[in-house]
């Protein structure tokens, strides 16, 4: 690795992402009322994009060619893995941001603030995935969590929305607690907050405070498995999703899972590497939770957003299932899968955003009845969204989950893939009644269709869903890139 | 110079048009949907003349991996290309054939309310067995393999409103599955004995091959693997028994039962196991079943074109029959000859079936030949299309079946394989029964009386240039081609590296030493001394007398017992209805009311189902939207995680 000098050009990505804020802040209180809407909602995707390029070229260092580097005074570090992951998190954000218009102007919620705080939430990310440093990991989770909390309640009037916040902030503060409390044993049992430097310290001290450091790992796994949905530690999450407003569900589902992912890896693949025989039983134990509670529960919901949100949950389980293996192939197969998470989820909540429409939530399943009849585009990119998140070739869901199941077959866990195949297996069921849903049952009587979505809306659906497709049938350049980002995180 | 990029572009092309036909012709009109396929069709047949120009012209080889799809336990899944002297020509005829049949569509389905959808699909289709031919490893083949069928069942049941399409796609479909499966098996077998699915991997791994841990002991694994295969192509390539989808598949639009129920999908099982012929060479066994099967299919499925009426089956029939001879040849070690015919028979038999459909059209879709005669006035392109097809079915010298059927009639003659003895005689009567029954098809629709009713009479006119096109066109090669090619693709040593044939078993030499040597003339003289030529001679006489002039003189036979056993097909389609079909369903019926209602509907998918629905609606209880309830489960789940750390351990 580099020096640990200030070297604040490392940091472009952030540093711009920042500004973007602020000028959507000003913008918001100078611009024309009747340009304000689109060129905020331009400009904030155009600032996600530049970001994207800037993290992944590494404008004034780093990037995803660039050497490995220790930056800012030994708090930031900037590697391929870092670059990948911030390129990943800003790309989400941007398709986020895209399907959100239409719902936003029907809710009357096309505001400066909006864009302000996805803008500072996705911040908080990208400090969180170059954190070398606890402090500046939590600082990063907290800029993020605060900013999703006002995210969700942005519609003071919508009650549900409000009750969603509440639930996510006090649950949010008890995880925060949690893994604050962790970080101070851990810091206490070593004298160190640099994630290097407690690997570092604790092969040093060999087996003193072994104990200790046992306890802290535990709280502190507690509270990432909060941030990443996993069970049991997954309840906020049906509630949050199915209450938030639809774009802002798009939203939470998709980037900060990259993020949480990051921390995961930080955490305990980086930090407490040594005590790999500690926390892989607990791992595994998460994943096989996250995997039957998801895979189960969804198939008796009736909406579209919670049915996601437990989907959302199995998947939690098959990235922690490569982060156990622990090995490059299994940090690999993580970075992987939530890659092609981030994109399944901005397509399949895109497309929920979308038909939800002009601010009245349409999200149960029975409103898609029928829905290939008047919205071919949206039903069969959703079609194909569905194969790829049940895992069936050629889509990227597909290889995805092989690469994680190669991974901890590679672990010696055989028995632990077994179990994943067959609790997909059980996914598969409600993924495909969206299928039939669409394309075999008519519309419930006297139900009012679903409305017919606008060409650009329907051209942007079409892209993730041949990106799926595409990614599906050519994964070899991202599982490439994976594989880099795995070796030099 | 040809880059890897041309040949990629060669099945990719006409994929493209295929989506581009199939997603925007129903917006942007047929025109758009037509010029779509026709020009990624005509472009995959620039490219490969350009290929082949380059392969076969300097001898190069192309062999490399386009991308790697997954890796799994060590074998990596690829999409790859070969090509070489063999590959360059399947592509030649594939793409060839297939851009004759697109614009001989272009009138044909004129009137079809499918019509983009028709372009769709036979761009599709040679996108599918470009991939198949063009394939470096048998996952590839495996999907060309299972692509062309697939397109072959939309198209076979594309009338989809007609009940007896939908039966005939469904008959083709599952008859294909049962060869599939076969083929499927070889294919695993192959990654067991091999490790490997890459063909030069494979081949050059292939003579080391022994017993196998995953076979019964004593098994040879070439002949198992070789069989299983084999099985593949019976399926593909309609051979005795599973021959019955073929005839059917004539429910499909005509240009399709021309691309590819005659010129290539058929021929894939040829195809496939001539490019295997390492893996054969090894097995005596498995070549001397390939022998027989190809031999009584060739000979059995020939007399059930002297009793069928409908213009279009009567050529299904010989279809089959000619598979058989390939087949046949395949089984004698003379691979070069099979391909040869394979080479030959795309041409005259895309060319007979496009005149049979000419007719068709002018007859306003009326497709029983006791309902034609006397064509040949009122459509003399077709007329004298369709004769030079059938000289060079009926294998009289100089045009092209006379080359590669004789060639194999000789191979077989020469071979040493056990049953060779049967199949030479088989063989060489079939060619008399070709001879008659496309002497027949000539006289019962082109001369005598027409037997039609006045007002299809009064319409009866030549068929469009884009239909008379193509047939002039197929009918260049089909006298030609044979003339042409004998010598280099027989006697050169053109396949060399691409097929292999045992020591001492290289009939095709044999053959040819018999027959004076590969030379065009010098074949056509020697005719004059073998008795194959005067089979067909008298075949010919022979239907010339039966058929003109009407009644025929065939009614004769029409009360006897080998008339009947001939129109009932040998009784192949009751016996399927009744031992498979129905067997199937007597079984079905036990196995659901005992086997599946009671045990496994009811204790395993019920019982999972009802488990799991108990689970998740315990689990939806859990979640009771109380804050409270949600930390307080975080909280233990922390507290029992320290617990089992701290006391358990």
């Amino acid at each position: 690795m580099g020096g640990a000098g200030f070297q604040v050009g490392y940091a472009g990505a952030e540093m711009f992402v920042f500004l973007a804020a602020c000028a959507v802040l000003l913008g918001d209180l100078f611009l024309p009322a009747e340009r304000r809407g689109a060129v905020l909602h331009w400009g904030a995707i155009g600032a996600c994009v530049l970001t994207a390029g800037i993290a992944w070229t590494g404008f004034g260092g780093g990037g995803f060619d660039g050497e490995p580097a220790i930056a800012l005074n030994g708090f930031f570090v900037s590697s391929p893995f870092t670059a990948l992951m911030k390129t990943a998190v800003m790309l989400s954000v941007g398709g986020s941001l895209l399907f959100s218009r239409r719902y936003l102007e029907g809710a009357g919620m096309l505001c400066g603030e909006y864009y302000a705080l996805a803008l500072t939430s996705s911040l908080g990310m990208l400090v969180m995935v170059s954190a070398a440093h606890l402090l500046p990991l939590y600082i990063g989770l907290e800029l993020m969590s605060l900013s999703l909390y006002a995210l969700i309640a942005l519609d003071r009037d919508n009650l549900r929305a409000s009750e969603s916040a509440i639930k996510y902030f006090v649950l949010g503060a008890l995880a925060s607690g949690l893994f604050l409390y962790g970080a101070s044993i851990i810091y206490g049992a070593t004298g160190e907050l640099g994630i290097a430097e407690i690997a570092a310290r604790i092969i040093s001290g060999g087996g003193e405070a072994r104990a200790a450091l046992g306890l802290g790992l535990v709280f502190m796994l507690a509270g990432v498995a909060f941030k990443i949905g996993a069970a049991p530690f997954h309840m906020w999450l049906p509630d949050v999703y199915q209450g938030a407003p639809a774009p802002v569900t798009l939203f939470i589902a998709a980037a900060p899972k990259i993020a949480a992912m990051v921390m995961m890896l930080r955490v305990l693949v980086e930090a407490l590497g040594v005590l790999e025989s500690d926390w892989r039983p607990m791992l595994i134990i998460l994943a096989v939770a996250s995997l039957a509670v998801g895979n189960i529960t969804a198939i008796v919901q009736t909406n579209i957003k919670r049915m996601l949100a437990y989907s959302a949950i199995a998947h939690s389980g098959f990235i922690v299932l490569g982060v156990l293996a622990g090995d490059d192939a299994g940090v690999a197969a993580a970075v992987f899968y939530v890659i092609a998470y981030a994109l399944m989820t901005v397509g399949g909540f895109g497309a929920v955003a979308l038909l939800a429409g002009e601010g009245k939530e349409r999200a149960e399943l029975s409103d898609i009845k029928g829905l290939a009849a008047n919205n071919g585009v949206a039903a069969a990119v959703l079609m194909v969204l569905m194969f790829s998140m049940a895992g069936i070739p050629p889509v990227v869901g597909f290889a995805a989950k092989l690469s994680v199941l190669q991974a901890v077959l590679a672990a010696g866990l055989p028995w632990l893939a077994v179990v994943a195949v067959l609790l997909s297996v059980v996914g598969a069921f409600y993924y495909l009644r969206v299928v039939k849903l669409m394309y075999f049952d008519l519309p419930e009587k006297g139900a009012v269709a679903l409305p017919v979505l606008p060409r650009g809306a329907q051209a942007s659906l079409a892209a993730v869903g041949a990106l799926v497709l595409l990614l599906g049938i050519f994964p070899g350049k991202l599982l490439a890139a994976c594989e880099t980002a795995a070796r030099l995180l | 110079m040809v880059s890897h990029s041309l040949i990629v572009s060669a099945p990719m092309a006409p994929l493209a048009g295929a989506l581009a036909a199939g997603l925007l012709g129903a917006r942007l009109g047929r025109a758009f949907a037509h010029w779509c396929a026709i020009l990624s069709v005509g472009w995959a047949f620039v490219a490969s003349v350009l290929i082949a120009r380059e392969v076969v012209g300097e001898g190069v080889v192309f062999n490399f991996d386009w991308y790697v799809w997954a890796r799994a336990g060590g074998v990596s899944l690829s999409a790859g290309f070969l090509v070489d002297n063999l590959t360059a020509m399947m592509m030649l005829v594939v793409t060839f054939v297939s851009l004759m049949v697109h614009i001989y569509t272009v009138g044909y389905m004129a009137e079809d309310p499918g019509y983009c959808r028709f372009f769709s699909y036979i761009a599709l289709f040679t996108f599918a067995m470009l991939m198949l031919v063009m394939a470096n490893n048998f996952l590839q083949l495996f999907f060309g393999w299972e692509a062309v069928g697939l397109v072959s069942y939309l198209l076979i049941g594309f009338w989809f409103k007609k009940a007896s399409a939908t039966y005939a796609n469904l008959k083709a479909f599952l008859v294909n599955r049962v060869g599939d499966l076969g083929f499927l098996l070889g294919v695993g077998l192959v990654l067991a004995a091999f490790g490997s699915l890459d063909y030069a991997e494979v081949f050059a791994a292939a003579p080391g091959v022994g017993a196998l841990a995953s076979l019964p002991a004593g098994w040879d694994a070439a002949t198992v693997i070789c069989l299983l295969l084999f099985v593949g192509a019976m399926g593909k390539s309609a051979q005795f028994p599973l021959h019955v989808w073929l005839p059917d598949s004539m429910e499909g639009p005509t240009p399709i039962s021309a691309l590819i129920h005659a010129a290539t999908m058929v021929t894939a099982g040829i195809f496939m196991v001539a490019r295997m012929s390492p893996l054969f060479e090894l097995s005596e066994t498995a070549l001397s079943v390939v022998l027989m099967v190809g031999a009584l299919t060739a000979f059995f499925m020939g007399l059930l074109g002297l009793v069928q009426n409908d213009i279009k089956r009567v050529v299904a029939y010989s279809t089959l029959s000619q598979l058989g001879y390939m087949t046949a040849a395949l089984g004698a070690s003379a691979y070069s000859a099979a391909i040869f015919h394979l080479f030959t028979h795309a041409f005259f038999k895309a060319l007979l079936f496009l005149a049979a459909g000419s007719v068709i059209i002018a007859m306003h879709h009326e497709q029983n030949m006791a309902k034609m005669g006397g064509l040949r006035k009122k459509m003399p392109v077709t007329y004298w299309t369709a004769l030079a097809g059938s000289l060079a079915l009926a294998g009289l010298p100089p045009f092209a079946g006379f080359y590669s059927k004789d060639v194999i009639i000789e191979a077989v003659g020469a071979s040493l394989a056990p049953g060779a003895n049967v199949a030479y005689w088989a063989l060489t009567a079939g060619a008399f029964v070709t001879a008659l029954y496309t002497t027949r098809l000539l006289m019962l629709a082109f001369h005598g009386e027409g037997r039609m009713d006045d007002h299809t009479r009064e319409h009866i006119k030549e068929s469009p240039l884009t239909v008379t096109v193509p047939l002039v066109l197929l009918a260049i090669p089909s006298v030609l081609i044979g003339a042409v090619t004998v010598a280099p693709m027989l006697a050169g040593g053109f396949f060399d590296g691409a097929i292999v044939v045992g020591e001492g078993r290289d009939t095709v030499a044999m053959a040819l030493e018999k027959m004076g040597g590969a030379s065009w003339s010098g074949m056509a003289a020697h005719a004059i001394y073998s008795p194959v030529f005067y089979l067909a001679l008298a075949g010919v006489a022979a239907g010339v007398w039966l058929y003109s002039g009407y009644p025929l003189r065939t009614e004769m036979f029409a009360r006897g017992p080998i008339y009947r056993a001939l129109l009932a097909k040998y009784g192949f389609d009751d016996f399927n209805d009744w031992f498979f079909a129905g067997g199937a369903r007597r079984l079905a019926a036990v196995l659901w009311r005992r086997v599946d209602a009671a045990v496994i509907d009811n204790f395993f998918v019920n019982g999972a189902a009802r488990l799991v629905a108990m689970s998740s609606r315990a689990a939806r209880k859990v979640q009771t939207g109380a804050i409270y309830h949600y930390a307080f489960s975080m909280l233990c789940a922390v507290a029992l995680v320290l617990a089992w750390r701290l006391w358990l351990r």
